[in-house]
């Protein structure tokens, strides 16, 4: 590791949020991949029961139990650190927490058993977004012996619900206060606040280059400072698959308004020995022309997401699809821009 | 691909059809499938109705849905000279439910619910709420019969099946053991001790001792005031279902080519299958081809390697008379881009015919990529058109 620092230093629980198809679960796997240099063990959490985690890394489902499925991404071709990783359901997390603070796993077990857990979280969600983000919040407290020991995780990165959602379930403490003003689950919920509203934890949005999920990012931003009135922080926005230009800006808008001439094309086309035979090259131009469009869309987005003045990562589409080689190279890129 | 290619504009011409659900995993655009769907069908004569849950910006505003009213009201600027017509309405999922709640409980056991804090919590939450509302919201409009055409689409749920599986969900809660337990003391007053076995009262203490006990009673109060309502919501519920069964809907899977999407298109099929719900087609949506498909990516590739190899081997290619020179390196760009996206395309296809193969009975229609997002009503126009004209 080199001696310059990271965007995030002393931040310890990375939320990771978008919208729906924005990459969210990939851009967190790749983001723990990068905090985790040499030495380092970090924890990616899963808290939707989609098996994401698992299904990227290519290994058997996750159970409730932290595991290790990743070596981080090294420095100079050396071996990077740990990465564990962790499925959270709101079951377990009860079970989890009865059996922390109680002692009493095996009353945990019954109320399972009786729906309980599922009951209360169906007609009280802020109850089971309370469990799952104590789990996080408690690994990220971890400590390796004593109170005085180093962390045993050097960062946990949360893959989260989505935009839409994620202001209420992160407002763990005035959701939970709507229910119950004292009592061990409001104490509960006010340590697990303390942690997330503290400068230890920000929320990283994911985003695409296009329209909807542009919107919602910044809404989602707007509405996580609204809520919670600045005290829950934003992190970084990560723009994920996108892609790249391939010719310089005026070329493009000249593609885009179609003043680009053909007749350059099939100069070129002949070079390279493709001969323009029923307006090929007019096709060709056709495409180039939806590419400009594409990219001009792709600006406009751009600009518009950055008005929200975070700092801003910027992830290429991996065109093969994701695999464990792609989420290194997402993982590169994170880094190489100072996300990790 | 070679399955079977759907025939949209024979549903929405059935008088028969109607109501078109239009599902499938977040972000693979459904609103704007619905959207196009609803606008074909009124400029074909029917009168559409279309709800949606969670529109872009944009595009609601486009269809003159600036509030969230819970109404449908009408859109301009659609082509009635057929006889049809068109509204739109936003679902507001918190206002749904408390209408029902107004609509089956007396005015003080309603007023009871709405303060209640589990009813609050449970009715402005993302989670299952939406989905139930979705479909209650369906139910209804269907109900008022005022529209022959009802599309919807579903919430953006990270699973394609939460819809489904919503109702049913707070339906087997209002119904379970649990909440006959918890409504026993406010049933039989004092006399509940006697109900007491060792399980109950272990979930009871461990309860307060986790919640305390102000939030254990405010549950049991919630869920009594509840339980005088279940009726109601459980038949309502049912109905809804048994609309979804009939032949006069038919559902739509929409899906774009990648992985996870397929994956959840291929489930939901399945599931659709299992409960006999009537599935009428994919739609595969955001599909890239390429205007010049007989122009192979190899050889594409291979022609932009040509032309680098011919510019390093010839760096005053470009000093022609007038100072520009042939343009390889346009051509070479441009070819690099065709062979990506025909690679781009040959990788969709692939993943379509994974999808195909295994449902090689289910009807297929394709929608090609836009450069630009959809957001007005000519940008549906053009979407409807594609869905209906999918050449075999």
């Amino acid at each position: 590791m080199t001696t310059r620092d990271t965007d995030w230093d002393g931040v310890r629980l990375h939320v990771v949020t978008g919208k729906g198809g924005t990459g969210k679960t990939t851009v967190s796997a790749a983001l723990a991949l990068a905090l985790a240099r040499a030495g380092r063990r970090v924890l990616l959490i899963e808290v939707e029961g989609r098996q994401g985690i698992a299904r990227l890394f290519d290994c058997p489902p996750l159970p409730y139990e932290e595991r290790k499925v990743a070596l981080g991404l090294g420095a100079h071709g050396g071996e990077g650190g740990d990465v564990y990783a962790l499925a959270v359901d709101p079951e377990g997390a009860l079970l989890d927490y009865m059996e922390m603070f109680y002692n009493m796993r095996r009353a945990g077990r019954t109320l399972s058993r009786l729906g309980v857990v599922d009951f209360a979280t169906t007609i009280a969600p802020g109850l089971a977004d309370v469990l799952v983000t104590g789990k996080a919040t408690e690994a990220t407290r971890r400590r390796v012996g004593g109170r005085t020991s180093g962390h045993l995780y050097h960062a946990v990165v949360m893959d989260a619900p989505p935009t839409g959602r994620i202001s209420r379930f992160l407002d763990v403490s005035t959701e939970i206060s709507g229910l119950a003003k004292v009592g061990p689950v409001k104490t509960h919920a006010d340590t697990v606040a303390k942690v997330i509203r503290s400068p230890q934890t920000v929320v990283h949005f994911v985003t695409t280059l296009e329209e909807m999920p542009v919107q919602e990012t910044l809404d989602g931003i707007a509405e996580l400072h609204e809520l919670t009135q600045g005290a829950i922080r934003p992190g970084g926005i990560i723009i994920n698959m996108a892609r790249p230009a391939v010719l310089d800006a005026a070329d493009l808008a000249a593609a885009a308004s179609g003043t680009l001439d053909v007749a350059e094309l099939v100069v070129g086309l002949k070079a390279a020995g493709i001969s323009d035979n029923h307006g090929l090259a007019a096709e060709l131009m056709t495409e180039l022309r939806e590419h400009a469009l594409q990219v001009a869309q792709q600006n406009r987005e751009r600009d518009e997401v950055l008005t929200a003045g975070l700092p801003h990562y910027e992830l290429p589409m991996i065109p093969d699809g994701i695999d464990l080689a792609g989420l290194y190279q997402l993982a590169a890129k994170l880094r190489e821009q100072g996300a990790a | 691909m070679s399955a079977v290619k759907l025939d949209m504009d024979r549903i929405i011409d059935d008088r028969r059809t109607r109501i078109i659900v239009c599902c499938g995993s977040g972000g693979v655009g459904k609103t704007t499938a619905a959207a196009a769907i609803g606008l074909r069908a009124a400029e074909r004569g029917r009168q559409a109705c279309v709800l949606t849950v969670d529109p872009a910006r944009r595009l609601a505003q486009s269809m003159g849905l600036t509030s969230l009213d819970n109404t449908p009201r009408p859109v301009d600027g659609v082509d009635i000279s057929g006889g049809g017509s068109l509204h739109a309405m936003m679902l507001d999922m918190k206002r749904t439910f408390d209408e029902i709640v107004e609509a089956h409980a007396d005015p003080d056991r309603a007023a009871q619910i709405l303060a209640n804090p589990f009813y609050q919590s449970l009715s402005s939450s993302f989670a299952g709420t939406q989905e139930y509302m979705a479909m209650e919201k369906l139910g209804q409009l269907r109900h008022a019969d005022e529209w022959d055409l009802i599309v919807v689409d579903t919430p953006p749920s990270r699973s394609a099946l939460d819809f489904l599986d919503a109702p049913e969900r707070l339906g087997r809660f209002l119904d379970g053991r649990l909440i006959r337990l918890l409504t026993v003391p406010a049933r039989a007053g004092m006399s509940y001790m006697k109900v007491l076995n060792a399980g109950f009262s272990m979930m009871t203490s461990a309860l307060t001792k986790i919640l305390g006990a102000q939030v254990l009673k405010d549950a049991q109060t919630f869920v009594s005031a509840f339980d005088t309502m279940f009726g109601g919501f459980r038949e309502r519920a049912e109905w809804t279902y048994r609309l979804l069964q009939a032949p006069g809907t038919a559902f739509l899977v929409v899906a774009a080519p990648e992985p996870d999407a397929l994956r959840e298109a291929s489930y939901f099929v399945e599931r659709l299958d299992a409960e006999r719900m009537p599935l009428a087609g994919l739609i595969l949506n955001r599909v890239h081809v390429s205007p010049a498909a007989r122009l192979s990516a190899a050889r594409s590739l291979a022609a932009a390697e040509t032309l680098d190899m011919a510019a390093a081997e010839t760096p005053d290619l470009r000093d022609g008379p007038d100072g520009s020179g042939p343009r390889y390196d346009l051509a070479a760009a441009v070819l690099r881009m065709h062979a990506e996206r025909m690679n781009l395309g040959k990788r969709e296809r692939r993943l379509a015919e994974h999808f195909t193969s295994a449902h090689p009975a289910i009807p297929v229609a394709e929608v090609v990529a836009q450069p630009e997002d959809v957001h007005d009503l000519d940008g549906l126009r053009v979407i409807g058109t594609i869905l209906s004209q999918q050449s075999p």
